[in-house]
C-alpha cells in the first residue's frame, strides 16, 4: 500500500481490506486507545458509572444497529431481549450455581435463540406494522418476567452476589470498567468484522432490496431470523451485563423506554453505522446525566430546579432526536465524516 | 473484442452446446382476470442466445419472473437441466432457483442502492460463498481468506465490463447506463448456467445500446454463458440472437431463427399492432 498525494493505492486485496489505511487514521486509533485506557484514572466515581453505562449501551445498540441499520427491520423490543438476557444470566448464576462467564455465555445465546423466535413476524411485515409486533414482543417478555413468578421471581427484584475471581471481588466501577471496556471492543470489532464478510452484505442487500436479494440467492427468511438472533445476542449480553454490574435484576429496568433509548442511540449515532453508534451511545447516555449535573450544580442559584429535571431531560431527548431526524438523519457518524473531509481538505472548500 | 484472456470460467453449466437447458412446457400466469401467459412453451439451448420479443404488456417481464421464482405459474412446468438432473422450477423458492446457476438482471434497475459497485458485485458469489456467523465475527483465517479468494474473480468481471473506475463509489450514486452493466456485472459473478436479462439496454443511446450489446456478447463468446434476452429493438434481437421467441397477449407467436421470425407476418402484425396503438 502507499499513500500518496494522489489518494491511497493499495497492492493487494488483503491491505484494501483492513479497516485503517493511512498513518493518520493509525495515529487518531493510537490517541483512542490511550484515551479510553486513560478514563477510570482521570474521571470522577460519577463519570466512572457513566462510562460503564456507556461501555453496556455500545453493546445493545450495536446489536440494533444490525438489525435496524444494517438489515432494514424495524425494532421496539431490544428492552426485552435485555431482560432476556439479564434474567438468564441472573438464574443461571444464582439458582443454577453457574460461574458468571458461563452464565453470561449462556445468557447471550439463550436471548438469540429467543429473539430469532420473535423475528418470525418480520418474515410477514415490514416497516410500521412490524414496529407494532416488535413493540408486542417488548410487552409479551415483560408480562412474562412480571408473572412467572417461580423462575423470573415475579415483580420482586433478583439480587445477585458480587463477581469474584479467586480472591478479587468485583466491587467498585473501577474494576468493571476494565470487564465491561474489552468486551464492548470485541462487541464493536466482531460487528464491524461482520460487515466486511459476505454474511453482512447479505444482511444489507435484504435491507436495501429482498427481492434482489433472493434472487443472487440469499435465502431472505433465514438471513431475517438470523438477523434478529445476531441483534438479540448482543442485547442478551448488555442484559447479563447490566445484571452482574448493578447486582440487582428488576423488569422496571427493560421497559419501552429501554428500547426506546437504544433506537434513540442508532438513530443519533447513524444507522448503518457501527462507529456511529459508538458516538450515539456516548451522546444519548451522557447528555441526560450532563442534565442532571448542571441541574443540581444550579441548585443554589435556582432553587426547585431538580424536581423539574425528568420533565427537562425528556424534552431534551425528544429534541434531539427529532433534531437528528430532521436535520442530519444519518446522524453523528455523517458529522464527524464531514469534519474529517473538512479538516483534510482545509483551506480548500470542494 | 476480447483483448485479454481470463482466468475464471463465467458459465457454470456442464452440459453439452445444443442440449436442452431450460424447458418451459405449457405455462399459465393469470393475475386476477389478465391472462398473462397462455399455454407458452419454449426450449433454451445450451451455448445460445436466446431473445424474448413482443409489444409491451406481452408477458416478457413475467416469463422470466416465472423463470427465477418471483411469479408461480398456475399451470405447466418450467425444467432446467444440470448435470446433477432435472429440476422443476415452479414449486422452488427464487434462492433455491439462484443456487442452481441460474442469474437475472431486472427491467428496472434492482441494485443494493446503499452498497458500492463492489460489494454489490461480491453479493453476485453468494452462492458460491460458506457463510459461518462465527467465522465472519471472527474475520481473520477463513473468512478473509473467502473475501480475498472471490474478490479475483470480482476484478475480471470488472475489467470484463470496463467499470474499474467507479468500483467504490455506491451504486446509487452511478449514472444510468453504469447501473445498468453493474447489474449485469452482478449476474455473471454468479458464474450462472443459465443468464436471464431483462432489457439489458432499454433506455440507452445507441452507443451505449451498442456497448451493451458487446458486454453480453463477450459473456456469451468468453465462456458460453447461455443467455436468455429480452429486448425491444429488433436490431439488436436480430444481431445477436441465436434464437428469437416471440409474445404478444401472453401468446408465443412465433419461435425460431432470426431470419425466420423477421419474415413471419404474425409478428410483422402483432409489431405493426404496437405501433397504431402507441
Ligand atoms: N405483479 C403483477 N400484478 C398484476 N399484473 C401484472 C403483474 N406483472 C405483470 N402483470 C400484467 O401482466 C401482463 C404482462 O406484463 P409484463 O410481463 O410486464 O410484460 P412485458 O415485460 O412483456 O412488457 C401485463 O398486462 C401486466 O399488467
Ligand atoms: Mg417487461
Amino acid at each position: 500500500m502507499a499513500a500518496t498525494s494522489t489518494g491511497i493505492h493499495h497492492r493487494s486485496y488483503a491491505s484494501e481490506l483492513a479497516l485503517r489505511h493511512t498513518s493518520a487514521e493509525k495515529f487518531r486509533l493510537v490517541l483512542v486507545v490511550l484515551a479510553v485506557l486513560a478514563v477510570p484514572f482521570v474521571v470522577s466515581p460519577y463519570w466512572l458509572t457513566i462510562a460503564n453505562q456507556i461501555g453496556i449501551a455500545v453493546i445493545g445498540a450495536v446489536g440494533l444497529n444490525i438489525l435496524v441499520g444494517y438489515t432494514g427491520q424495524i425494532s421496539l423490543g431490544q428492552g426485552g431481549f435485555l431482560a432476556v438476557g439479564a434474567y438468564s444470566s441472573a438464574i443461571l448464576h444464582v439458582r443454577g450455581d453457574l460461574p458468571i462467564p458461563l452464565s453470561i455465555l449462556l445468557a447471550t445465546l439463550t436471548t438469540a435463540v429467543i429473539g430469532a423466535f420473535f423475528g418470525i413476524p418480520a418474515l410477514r411485515l415490514k416497516g410500521l406494522y412490524l414496529a407494532i409486533a416488535t413493540l408486542a414482543s417488548q410487552e409479551i417478555i415483560l408480562f412474562a418476567v412480571r408473572n412467572w413468578d417461580a423462575v423470573t421471581g415475579g415483580r420482586d427484584a433478583i439480587s445477585i452476589p458480587r463477581m469474584e475471581l479467586g480472591r478479587f471481588v468485583f466491587r467498585q466501577d473501577f474494576h468493571w470498567y476494565w470487564v465491561i471496556l474489552p468486551i464492548a471492543v470485541l462487541a464493536v470489532v466482531s460487528a464491524r468484522n461482520l460487515f466486511r464478510t459476505g454474511l453482512g452484505r447479505s444482511f444489507m442487500a435484504v435491507r436495501d432490496h429482498d427481492i434482489a436479494a433472493s434472487a443472487m440467492g440469499v435465502d431472505v427468511t433465514r438471513t431475517k431470523v438470523l438477523a434478529f438472533a445476531v441483534s438479540s445476542g448482543f442485547a442478551g449480553l448488555a442484559g447479563a451485563l447490566t445484571a452482574h454490574y448493578t447486582g440487582i435484576v428488576t423488569w422496571e429496568r427493560f421497559t419501552l423506554e429501554e428500547s426506546i433509548l437504544y433506537l434513540a442511540i442508532i438513530i443519533v449515532g447513524g444507522l448503518g453505522s457501527i462507529a456511529g453508534t459508538v458516538y450515539g451511545a456516548i451522546f444519548m447516555i451522557t447528555l441526560p446525566a450532563l442534565i442532571t449535573r448542571v441541574g443540581q450544580d444550579m441548585q443554589g442559584t435556582l432553587p426547585g430546579i431538580a424536581e423539574k429535571l425528568p420533565a427537562v431531560q425528556v424534552v431534551v431527548f425528544g429534541l434531539v432526536i427529532v433534531l437528528f431526524l430532521i436535520f442530519e438523519p444519518r446522524g453523528l457518524a455523517r458529522i464527524w465524516q464531514r469534519l474529517k473531509d473538512y479538516v483534510r481538505f482545509w483551506p480548500f472548500r470542494y | 473484442m476480447i483483448t485479454r484472456s481470463y482466468r475464471h470460467p463465467l458459465n457454470s453449466s456442464r452440459l453439452e452446446p445444443g442440449e436442452p437447458l431450460l424447458e418451459v412446457s405449457d405455462i399459465r400466469l393469470r393475475f386476477g382476470g389478465i391472462t398473462a401467459l397462455d399455454e407458452v412453451s419454449l426450449t433454451v439451448r445450451q451455448g445460445t442466445v436466446h431473445a424474448v420479443i413482443g409489444p409491451n404488456g406481452a408477458g416478457k417481464s413475467s416469463l422470466l419472473n416465472c423463470i427465477s421464482g418471483l411469479y408461480r405459474p398456475q399451470d405447466g412446468t418450467i425444467v432446467v437441466h444440470t448435470p446433477a438432473g432435472a429440476h422443476d422450477l415452479t414449486r422452488k423458492k427464487p434462492h433455491r432457483i439462484a443456487r442452481l446457476g441460474v442469474a437475472r438482471s431486472f427491467q428496472n434497475i434492482e441494485l443494493f442502492r446503499h452498497l458500492t459497485v463492489l460489494e454489490n458485485l461480491m453479493l453476485g458469489r453468494h452462492i458460491h460463498m460458506r457463510n459461518r456467523l462465527t467465522r465472519s465475527l471472527v474475520w481473520f483465517g477463513p473468512a478473509r481468506r473467502q473475501e480475498i479468494a472471490h474478490r479475483e474473480l470480482v476484478e475480471e468481471v470488472i475489467d470484463l465490463l470496463q467499470i474499474q473506475s467507479v468500483r467504490h463509489k455506491p451504486v446509487g450514486a452511478l449514472a444510468y447506463g453504469f447501473q445498468k452493466r453493474v447489474e449485469l456485472g452482478r449476474a455473471l459473478c454468479m458464474q450462472p448456467a443459465l443468464l436471464l436479462l431483462d432489457e439489458p439496454m432499454a433506455g440507452m443511446n445507441a452507443e451505449e445500446k451498442e456497448d451493451m450489446a458487446r458486454f453480453v456478447l463477450d459473456a456469451h463468446e468468453l465462456a458460453g454463458v447461455t443467455a436468455v434476452l429480452i429486448e425491444h429493438d429488433m436490431n439488436v434481437v436480430m444481431d445477436i440472437s441465436d434464437r428469437v421467441s416471440v409474445l404478444d397477449f401472453g401468446r408465443l407467436i412465433a419461435d425460431g431463427a432470426p431470419e425466420q421470425v423477421s419474415n413471419d407476418p404474425d409478428v410483422a402484425k402483432a409489431y405493426l399492432g404496437e405501433e397504431v396503438r402507441a
